[in-house]
């Protein structure tokens, strides 16, 4: 019996643990595609001469024709069906792609209409389902669009139109109209990236050349916000929209107009708050002080947006709002920095003592900035009594030795920015953590005397005592 | 205290609105949350004229505050002094469905409804409707989205002048200009709708409706086919056709697939509203389309209802629409390419049969039914197996028998262990229909292989699976068959099959009764006190506590006694602890008790527990330290210990495996380390406010299968095929402001 402490664990040495199902190799990338309804019928088109080999006069009714052609879509889900016909659509795309781009005097009035419709009945289509039941965009890999090969050239021969130099917003804008634009919108939400970047420009060129669609775009953006802050949490192109909604807040002009400043206090802070962050903050935060950099006095509703928010159990995005944090106070104004430095310092004061080192650590980086060092010493007398008891005691009580360090650095500097105030400080470390001590006692008095005092209330409601 | 009389100048409001301005959030929630108290300090006046009016200034707070004080103020009519008081509590609420948190609107707007019904109907004119009035014209859509869930409840118990209004203003926020407020109105329709009377419903509902389903937005499109069902049932037959069936149509072939499945999602509600002529005329060629819709969701939606759709149809004519309009579709399906569809048709095709009845079944459905069962899908194969009892009624197992053993067996040896278990859940099940002679010849060596399976999920079920067994065919059987295989294991040469031995005595020694045990089952357990590995030896002590109860007085004195006394002198501590615990004779779990001891402890009061003694079964658990985990009562949840799942950027660091720690509830933070690299993992860090939203829908779906915030125990349960070694420390905390390592006080 005795001997089994003293021998050796090698006794038992059949391993229970053997994996017998090895993962595994990665499965091919998923493919998926909804715009077809099982059609069964193939579909036939007639094949036409190339545009160069007819004369100029008959190159814009030929135009139109293949325009009318390139309205056929195929199925590509079933890799084996129209190979011919799929080639000659590839091929023909192909072709007005290089038209555009080079020709001259192709864009007759007729076009427009035939050119958005090729373009609508190509792009426009329900987005198919997720082929992962939760899609999370940060762990598994996208779904891309099985009609790519044809897409994709859609896609570069509209902004070809877009940009091209015969092209008239004025005449356009009778086809590239809301309804197109919210269907635009809407294909923001594809799982493929490649899809998305072309979104991105296409949008852009339309935001750019349509005057009279710019109000009713960066509406349609907000509704698309909220309803992935407040409803579903689910929208694949945040991103990509933040991106424009950079270049567009940059070019904003000053005063801002109060529906500029609502977006930013109702729409943009509050998407601090989804849960994949992660996927868009870069972009995110680049609006927020592109907005601050245009108007200074928005700091402060900013600044406490973001202390409403801040997370509560993630780490990893309290070093993101961290990050943003200090983007803000790089760009900040010393007459913002004081109105909004005690809830701000109260605020870090909690990150530098968290117990996760990365948040701890973030945090603490702060004080590598000179710029905010500068910030912070002229208004020691007031940030050092917020930031001291934490910093005090962490740097007992940290379990991480860097982050010890760190706060000892922090300290130090401190010190030689206000001695006085610092050695004050220290000297009540331990009379003011009392009066904390003797103030919570106070309070769990008073809810000890409210609960008796329900409690015997009760009792009386119910007779149990006579009043 | 005084006395009553004084009670109310104790207590200066200031005092209690520090309470409630506190900077900590978690005090200014606690407080909220006990609002009552704080009010019934205050009495009903100063309630109505202090406290409210500083209530409704203070908007401006964390969601979660204002979510606690939504709910607290729809249980405040008594405190602000009955009915006739209760619109002094519209303020506070109005400002709190303004808020741009769904989660706190949707709270407010609740309580509003609920104190609606305590308003008289004067009150509700002077007071409630202007309130719904003003939230219907807000200029941020917030607003607008509550007022649509508020119409309903005071609609039927105001004038017919106000009830005018409030039907335009309905009408205006179904033509919103923002979808959320469309979104809104879509999904109270229905029950706005019936409240209603029947001319105002054909005459403004309907075109609301129609309008709404062909909306540009698909959101919302979909809300209206819901909207749709309602509307059905309150129409008589005779307007159906002209007024509902259109809309309801083109929302079956609607160009989104959301939409689509949304129908296929409400079709036996649709089935039902629109009675049996319209089912035979319209929905059946519907259902076809369901049944055959190019996207797999819709597939799989439809596919579920194939067996209620079917149950619904008017008798006459049950079997000949079955026969030529739906079996063939379910066919098709039967060799879908999408697994999902597939296994959903799985769990309901079974049904099928009572409805056909025994030749048609036979000659249509069993080839289905044999199909299933050979799919490549483990999913689908589950389902099939799991239905049989309905076959089972109307034709008998056997004819299915032949292709049920190469199912079960290949399910058996699945590689993925869920799908093993779940085959062993049904094993007792598939026993008593096939007979014992039939289990003894075919699967006896099967579930006696699962107890040496290489992971520990599987072994436990195969210890319970093997008691249920014996349940069913009785001692002499046990003893002929089972016995002897299980006490063989105790010589073997791995010692997680020495300890199954010891588990599955554990569950046998009742049903196998006092003889059997104390002849065969007891030498062998003394035998295992003497094994070298430390889990053996205690496992034998746990296992003597478990048998006890079975055996006689006579033979725990002298046999069982001494066998203890020898191992609570072991040199192992858990041997020692566990021979102890069941000597003293109050061993509970050590796990649960242990665990209980957490709950019970104050945050004020933290202690730090080593859970050395918790070695459950094989792993080196010794390494696992619970530290200072800050539980207080209410926050109680289950805890699991995950199979590891490593994210991509973690593999690409050279990180194979990960231990999760998933608290059920969400309600803290744990953090866990591994033992080769410093790396702390932040774990499912559900953001405050998404967690809310989650269990509202929790709430929402009445599923509730944790223990409720009052639970009084939280648990660990250890799946033992992960490496539980690897985990260096668990910590367990609350909110992030907390510091784990600050042990000594």
């Amino acid at each position: 019996m005795s001997s089994a402490a003293t021998t050796p664990p090698s006794v038992d040495k059949v391993d229970g643990f053997s994996r017998k199902s090895v993962r595994k190799a990665k499965q091919k990338r998923s493919q998926s595609s909804s715009q077809f309804r099982s059609q069964g019928k193939p579909i036939e088109l007639t094949p036409l001469p190339l545009l160069k080999d007819v004369s100029a006069q008959e190159q814009p009714e030929l135009f139109l024709k293949k325009l009318q052609q390139c309205c056929a879509v195929f199925d590509f889900m079933d890799t084996l069906s129209d190979l011919k016909m799929k080639e000659y659509k590839r091929s023909t795309l192909n072709e007005l792609v290089d038209y555009v781009t080079v020709s001259r005097g192709y864009l007759t009035e007729q076009a427009y209409p035939e050119v958005v419709k090729m373009v609508s009945y190509n792009i426009f289509r329900t987005l198919p389902p997720s082929e992962s039941n939760e899609f999370d965009p940060e762990e598994d890999e996208p779904t891309l669009e099985a009609s790519w090969p044809h897409l994709q050239l859609v896609y570069e021969f509209f902004i070809r139109f877009l940009e091209s130099q015969e092209f008239q917003p004025s005449i356009a804008k009778k086809y590239i109209d809301q309804k197109f634009v919210l269907q635009l919108l809407e294909l923001f939400d594809s799982e493929d990236p490649r899809e998305r970047d072309y979104l991105k420009t296409v949008l852009h060129r339309i935001y750019g050349k349509f005057l009279g669609l710019r109000a009713f775009i960066r509406k349609q953006i907000n509704n698309i916000f909220l309803r992935f802050v407040y409803e579903t949490e689910h929208f694949n192109g945040v991103a990509e929209l933040l991106e424009i909604l950079g270049s567009i807040i940059n070019g904003f002009a000053l005063p801002l107009k109060a529906e500029h400043k609502q977006f930013l206090v109702k729409v943009l802070i509050p998407l601090h708050t989804v849960r994949s962050l992660s996927l868009f903050h870069a972009q995110l935060a680049y609006c927020i002080v592109q907005f601050l950099e245009k108007d200074p006095a928005l700091t402060e509703p900013v600044i406490r947006g973001l202390l409403k928010f801040w997370p509560k159990t993630c780490s990893q995005k309290e070093v993101m709002f961290l990050g943003e944090l200090e983007e803000i106070l790089d760009v900040i104004e010393p007459t913002q920095f004081v109105k909004i430095q005690e809830p701000l310092f109260k605020q870090i004061s909690r990150c530098v003592s968290s117990p996760h080192f990365q948040v701890a650590e973030r945090a603490l980086y702060y004080w590598n900035n000179e710029y905010i060092m500068s910030l912070i010493e002229e208004n020691s007398n007031v940030i050092l009594p917020i930031m001291f008891t934490s910093l005090y005691r962490i740097s007992k009580e940290h379990w991480n030795p860097a982050i010890v360090a760190l706060v000892y650095n922090v300290l130090k500097a401190f010190m030689e920015m206000n001695s006085t105030l610092f050695d004050e400080l220290t000297s009540t470390y331990k009379s003011d953590r009392q009066r904390e001590k003797k103030k919570e006692k106070e309070r769990e008095e008073l809810w000890k005397r409210l609960e008796d005092l329900e409690l015997k209330r009760s009792l009386q409601s119910d007779g149990i005592i006579p009043t | 205290m005084a006395g009553a009389d004084s009670d109310d100048s104790l207590y200066p409001i200031a005092v209690l609105i520090d309470e409630l301005r506190n900077e900590d959030v978690q005090l200014r929630l606690n407080s909220i949350k006990k609002l009552s108290t704080i009010a019934l300090a205050l009495g009903v006046e100063r309630t109505r004229t202090e406290l409210l009016p500083f209530l409704t200034d203070t908007i401006y707070d964390e969601d979660e505050v204002l979510l606690a004080l939504a709910e607290q103020l729809g249980n405040f009519t008594m405190l602000v002094g009955g009915p006739e008081y209760v619109h002094c509590l519209l303020p506070p609420l109005e400002s709190l469905a303004t808020v741009e948190e769904t989660v706190v609107r949707d709270k407010a707007v609740e309580s509003l409804r609920k104190i609606s019904h305590e308003h008289s109907p004067v009150d509700l004119e002077v007071h409630f409707e202007p309130l719904v009035k003003r939230l219907a014209s807000g200029d941020w859509f917030t607003s607008r989205t509550s007022a649509c869930g508020l119409f309903s409840v005071c609609y039927p118990r105001v004038s017919s002048t106000v009830k005018a209004e409030i039907r335009q203003h309905f009408r205006t926020l179904c033509s919103d200009d923002t979808p959320m407020v469309r979104r809104a109105a879509a999904s109270k329709l229905g029950e706005f709708a019936k409240v209603l009377e029947l001319e105002y419903v054909k005459s403004d509902i309907i075109s609301l409706f129609t309008a709404l389903a062909s909306d540009e937005q698909d959101s919302v499109r979909l809300l209206a086919v819901e909207a749709g069902v309602s509307i059905a049932t309150l129409l008589p037959q005779e307007d159906l056709e002209a007024l509902v069936m259109p809309t309801l149509r083109q929302a079956a072939e609607d160009k989104s697939w959301r939409v689509r499945y949304m129908v296929a999602d409400k079709f036996s509600d649709l089935q039902k509203a629109v009675g049996p002529e319209i089912t035979k005329n319209d929905l059946v060629p519907a259902f076809q389309n369901l049944l055959k819709d190019c996207e797999a969701e819709v597939r799989a939606a439809a596919a579920n209802k194939v067996k209620e759709f079917c149950e619904n149809l008017p008798e006459d004519s049950r079997e000949t629409i079955i026969m030529t309009h739906i079996l063939p579709c379910v066919k098709e399906l039967v060799s879908d390419t999408n697994q999902h569809v597939k296994s959903a048709l799985a769990s309901v095709i079974m049904g099928l049969s009572t409805i056909l009845g025994k030749d048609n079944t036979i000659e249509h459905l069993l080839p289905l039914f044999l199909a299933q069962l050979k799919d490549e899908c483990p999913e689908v194969r589950l389902n099939i197996i799991s239905n049989l009892d309905c076959v089972n009624e109307v034709i008998g197992i056997r004819q299915l028998s032949q292709s049920l053993l190469p199912a079960i067996v290949e399910l058996a040896e699945d590689a993925k262990w869920r799908v093993r278990l779940a085959i062993i859940e049904y094993m007792p099940l598939l026993a008593g229909q096939l007979g014992v002679e039939f289990f003894d010849e075919k699967l006896n060596s099967l579930c006696m292989a699962w107890l040496v399976d290489h992971v520990y999920a599987i072994r436990e079920a195969a210890t319970c699976n093997l008691m249920k067994l014996v349940e069913k065919f009785g001692a002499e059987w046990a003893q002929n068959t089972i016995v002897p295989k299980v006490l063989g294991m105790a010589n073997d040469p791995n010692y997680l099959h020495r300890m199954t031995t010891l588990f599955c005595i554990n569950a046998l020694s009742e049903v196998c009764g006092q003889e059997i045990t104390t002849k065969h089952m007891l030498p062998v357990v003394f035998k295992m006190s003497n094994d070298q590995v430390a889990n053996v030896r205690f496992n034998v002590a746990k296992s003597l506590q478990k048998i006890g109860p079975v055996l006689d007085s006579n033979c725990l004195q002298t046999e069982v006694k001494p066998v203890l006394e020898k191992l609570a002198s072991d040199q192992d501590m858990d041997v020692k602890y566990f021979a102890q615990e069941a000597i003293s004779g109050e061993f509970c779990n050590c796990c649960s008790r242990v665990l209980c001891n957490f709950a019970k402890t104050k945050v004020s009061n933290p202690k730090r527990y080593s859970l050395s003694k918790l070695r459950l079964c094989h792993a080196p658990l010794k390494r696992l330290v619970l530290t200072r985990p800050h539980i207080s009562t209410s926050l109680c949840g289950n805890i699991s210990i995950m199979p590891p799942k490593c994210s991509r950027k973690e593999r690409r660091r050279g990180f194979s495996n990960r231990s999760n720690v998933e608290a059920a509830m969400s309600d803290r933070r744990c953090v866990f380390q591994c033992e080769s690299k410093s790396t702390l993992f932040g774990l499912p860090e559900v953001d405050a406010r998404a967690r809310e939203r989650a269990r509202e829908r929790e709430r929402a779906r009445e599923s509730e299968s944790f223990p409720t915030s009052k639970g009084r125990y939280i648990s660990i349960k250890a799946c033992q095929h992960i490496l539980l070694h690897q985990i260096h420390k668990i910590m367990i905390f609350k909110k992030a402001s907390y510091d784990p390592f600050k042990l000594k006080n």
